[in-house]
């Protein structure tokens, strides 16, 4: 059963029109079958007009809706022999970021990425995708691990933000995405980064300074949450659609700025309502990139990742 | 934003107590009739609340002469304080301006106005290239006074080209700090100037020279995640704030009250993330130290 957004709710009264119907077809008393076309139609219709125009605000919803596919998600749609390493070797082990060697269409990656979790315990589990530094020291040890054994890193970024608490604060949360952002520039091998939800400021940029950095439709990237852009700037918490217009969030936002790379289709009505289709488009895309990749040396991988960000915010 | 300029309703309450002391020590001072007294004559300790002369204040580096609390100063006190005399400041960059049209309640462009008619540069990052006691080096200081030091394309791209400069003098580059955070206003293009300092400091590291950082009141956000925590030595400036996330936000995460002195200079260096907490008059004479320890000779 698909959760209904705000601003999905004509298509979800068409929807529960349609079962309504279904049922009473059922029973056997009518035939609706023609009614019931004509509803789809008009829902499948309305559900693509919806989503042909998300506004940033809904997007950003979309990005975060519940039941849209997640970092393991992914790992059983689109990955194969993952194997799971745990571990900053300093302190802990942190869920919220997940990592090891897989396999991409029978290629070898190093595959790191931030797990939100799916429900209540596997949310708590995940800590709700909010990395502490040992999460980030973890994302180190696996680039670096990646590199020495030439693996290419691949990275699936999907998170609110580094996680803000007492502990982290305390273990270096700064030190930690700092030198997670330098390994990424640093790694010899290729690296290919998608935002499959929410990039959420500096917690996504640690494992997202790739040379190719590729978003889904819908996903959302940004400095600062729309709800913390518009409590500092215009003083009140109401303005979020505001902030989230204003900073440029989505993909094709992010296209135009030559912030990212390239935009992976979702299926229609986003990827939570067909995670399959949305892996299998990801799967390619992500081997595509790696593909063009293929054969450069360690000197131009990290060339190119250099000028692609020292480019930025110049005239 | 602490102001160290004393309260005037404050300064009016002391005035009016009939002779108070502050009026006599006003009326002492000759080339000041009571008209034109200026309000920044007295600066009011943000730590201890104490009343100072503007002047003992300044010649003490702008650090109480009471309690030692160390205050914000700017780009031009730092170089003074810092360089020695005869030092070139660098150019600043031309950024694109405003690139996302942006607006809150007020337009990005009157925002960027208002901080350059209120302060000297005409961004949060200033650098300068000179010598510290006589060795050469790359000095760059982020004003908190210019939007909250704020980083954006103006902030990267000057820090970039700082260190670039560092590279051709084949010198240190010492990095004063200060900031809450990114600048939002620039949305993504903000965030995207921690992988851009970040790939310049790589650079500089390859050269075999080195960095050093300075963390003054307050260095948070974006601006702590990466160049503020990427050098070879951290020093910082006595209660200096300094954090990757903001309190509140913290305190509402946790709802729970947050630990003495957290976020605190001497609480990172016990956190191992600083190396050292020097006072600022013993600053200048520490750069110094660790510049020639860090110098090659094969380099310089």
């Amino acid at each position: 059963m698909i959760s209904f957004l705000d601003f999905e709710k004509p298509i979800a009264e068409l929807e529960a029109r349609i079962a309504e119907l279904r049922t009473t077809a059922e029973s056997g008393q009518l035939d609706l079958a023609a009614e019931i076309d004509k509803l789809e139609k008009k829902s499948a219709a309305l559900l693509k007009g919806t989503y042909g125009k998300l506004s940033p605000w809904q997007k950003t919803q979309v990005a975060r809706h519940p039941q849209r596919p997640h970092f393991l998600d992914y790992v059983r749609l689109m990955f194969t022999d993952f194997i799971p390493l745990a571990g900053d070797r300093r302190f802990g082990e942190d869920e919220a970021i997940l990592g090891g060697p897989a396999r991409l269409n029978g290629r070898k990656v190093m595959l790191i990425g931030h797990e939100k979790g799916n429900d209540t315990a596997s949310r708590l589990k995940h800590n709700f995708g909010m990395g502490k530094p040992e999460g980030y020291r973890k994302a180190i040890r696996l680039m670096e691990m990646a590199g020495k054994f030439g693996l290419p890193v691949v990275t699936l970024v999907d998170t609110a933000g580094a996680f803000p608490g007492v502990e982290a604060e305390e273990r270096g949360q700064s030190e930690a995405i700092a030198r997670a952002t330098e390994a990424c520039l640093s790694l010899p091998v290729p690296m290919v980064a998608a935002i499959v939800g929410e990039g959420g400021s500096g917690g996504a940029v640690a494992i997202a300074s790739a040379e190719r950095v590729l978003m889904l439709e819908h996903a959302v990237y940004s400095v600062i949450s729309p709800e913390g852009a518009s409590s500092i700037l215009w003083r009140t918490p109401e303005k979020a659609a505001d902030a989230a217009e204003a900073m440029k969030v989505t993909a094709q936002d992010l296209l135009a700025l030559r912030v990212i790379d390239r935009i992976v289709p979702e299926p229609l009505g986003g990827a939570h309502r067909d995670a399959g289709a949305a892996a299998a488009a990801l799967s390619s895309a992500i081997g595509e990139e790696l593909d063009g990749l293929t054969g450069l040396s360690a000197d131009e991988l990290t060339e190119r990742r250099e000028e692609r960000f020292l480019r930025i915010g110049r005239l | 934003m602490g102001s160290d300029r004393v309260d005037p309703t404050a300064q009016k309450n002391m005035a009016s107590q009939g002779m108070s002391w502050i009026t006599k020590v006003r009326n002492s001072l000759g080339s000041l009739g009571k008209r034109d007294t200026p309000d920044n004559l007295w600066v009011k300790c943000p730590g201890c609340q104490e009343m100072v002369f503007t002047q003992a204040w300044q010649d003490n580096l702008s650090v109480c002469p009471r309690c030692a609390y160390h205050g914000r100063i700017g780009a031009q006190a730092r170089f003074s304080q810092v360089l020695d005399p005869g030092f070139a400041i660098l150019t600043a960059p031309s950024v694109p301006e405003n690139p996302l049209n942006f607006r809150d309640s007020k337009k990005y462009s009157d925002r960027l106005k208002a901080a350059r008619a209120a302060n000297p540069y005409p961004d949060a990052l200033t650098a300068a290239e000179g010598a510290i006691d006589g060795q050469p080096v790359v000095l760059a200081v982020q004003d908190f006074a210019f939007m909250g030091g704020s980083m954006g394309m103006a902030v990267g791209e000057a820090f970039v080209r700082a260190v670039e400069r560092a590279i051709e003098r084949r010198c240190g580059f010492v990095m004063f700090t200060a900031a809450g955070g990114a600048r939002m206003q620039e949305g993504i293009l903000s965030l995207m100037q921690m992988p851009k300092t970040t790939v310049a400091l790589r650079r500089l590291s390859r050269a075999g020279l080195p960095y050093l950082v300075v963390l003054t009141d307050p260095t948070t956000g974006g601006v702590t995640a990466s160049y503020a925590m990427l050098g070879d030595v951290h020093i910082a400036e006595p209660g200096a704030l300094i954090g990757f996330a903001g309190q509140r936000v913290i305190r509402d995460t946790i709802r729970e009250k947050l630990p003495e002195g957290f976020q605190r200079a001497e609480y990172l260096r016990e956190h191992g993330m600083v190396d050292l907490v020097v006072d600022r008059h013993e600053l200048k004479a520490t750069l110094a130290r660790l510049l020639d320890y860090l110098t090659r000779k094969d380099v310089a």
